[in-house]
């Protein structure tokens, strides 16, 4: 097993706001792992590093051995937490926009995954409801052969029902060496088809470990345990 | 459909305790094989690495036993079963038995009431 993403000491400040203070992390490759914060504790400004949108303030950070550039973005499919594609088009359309973007999409993979949900390749965007929209950007996200996926509340926007069917997309779409890295507050929806948790709290890791971990030194799910950590 | 898992104790025991009950109850008979880690782990909607934990130590214990190309396979050695499904019984009884003395019932008291509520049931 190797090291997927590392960060060393990595701060980023929005003039003087702190966002991220002095963050290690190491992530292996293989595992699928929960990125649990409250709000304004810091996810969102470590997924913008990992994926090149912010520049940190301080300290590094490594993808595969990398650094952030063109030769990580290659290897790492970002779910960002706001919808970016045009809405007019239909996604038989941007799904060649995707497979002329990235040399590891896999445009079988794709039109199975809308088979299989009933999404029509010809429909257009802005005709769909917001949860059709959500499965439609996670199916473009999940065909891309990465290495790292990292999916920004993949699931806030949609009904508990769908939601098992956007477990089962990243279930089931996942090479075994990929790692997938989720944001989320929805912590009971997802705890079981994570490995890992890292909690987030004020811009710092307050805890990394395994969910079986918790559950068996603390005898309470990840979600319980959560709700102590960040009692307000 | 997920399996029922509950939040509170580690996911790997919750699947082994599932799918020895499945092995117990005939759902898998000896010898047959099982899904694939990946397929049962979807259809359990939990991590593939939980599930292949479950798997392994449900190896360890005999129970299940793997062909190196050909998949995971259900033991055929049927006293195996039979002796898991008597221990597991056991585990059962004393449970209840713990759960009758919370409720205030000595042992000779429970099985009296056994006894009239199993009569009972009969008429």
């Amino acid at each position: 097993m190797s090291t997927i993403l590392e960060c060393k000491n990595l701060s980023k400040a929005y003039g003087n706001k702190t966002a991220l203070s002095h963050i290690d992390l190491a992530l292996e490759s293989g595992h699928i792992i929960g990125l649990l914060g409250p709000n304004g504790s810091g996810k969102t400004t470590l997924i913008k590093l990992i994926n090149g949108l912010l520049t940190p303030s301080e300290g590094e950070l490594y993808i595969d051995q990398n650094p952030v550039g063109i030769e990580s973005k290659k290897i790492v499919s970002y779910l960002p937490d706001h919808t970016y594609l045009e809405s007019n088009l239909k996604v038989r359309e941007i799904i060649d926009y995707f497979k002329d973007f990235y040399d590891d999409f896999d445009e079988i993979r794709a039109y199975d995954m809308l088979a299989k949900l009933q999404i029509n390749p010809s429909d257009k965007l802005k005709t769909m409801s917001k949860g059709t929209k959500e499965k439609v950007q996670l199916i473009l996200i999940m065909s891309r052969r990465a290495k790292l996926y990292v999916l920004d509340e993949p699931i806030a926007g949609v009904d508990p029902a769908a939601r098992d069917y956007i477990l089962d997309i990243i279930l089931s779409n996942y090479d075994e060496d990929a790692t997938i890295l989720i944001s989320t507050h929805l912590i009971a929806d997802i705890e079981n088809i994570l490995d890992e948790v890292i909690f987030i709290k004020n811009g710092q890791i307050e805890l990394t470990s395994s969910v079986d971990e918790i559950r068996e030194s603390q005898g309470k799910s990840v979600d319980a345990l959560f709700r102590e950590v960040f009692k307000c | 459909m997920p399996w029922n898992l509950t939040s509170d104790r580690p996911i790997f025991m919750q699947i082994i305790e599932i799918i020895q009950l499945e092995i117990i109850s005939g759902k898998y008979r000896p010898g047959d094989k099982l899904p694939s880690v990946r397929d049962l782990a979807s259809e359990a909607a939990v991590n593939p690495n939980t599930m292949q934990k479950a798997l392994s130590e449900l190896e360890r214990s005999g129970l299940v036993y793997s062909q190196r190309t050909s998949g995971r396979f259900i033991t055929e050695d049927v006293k195996m079963i039979e002796e898991l499904k008597s221990s597991l019984a056991k585990e059962k009884i004393h449970e209840f038995l713990e759960n009758m003395q919370k409720l205030g019932f000595q042992k000779e008291e429970t099985i009296r009431l056994m006894t009239e509520t199993l009569k009972g049931e009969e008429l």
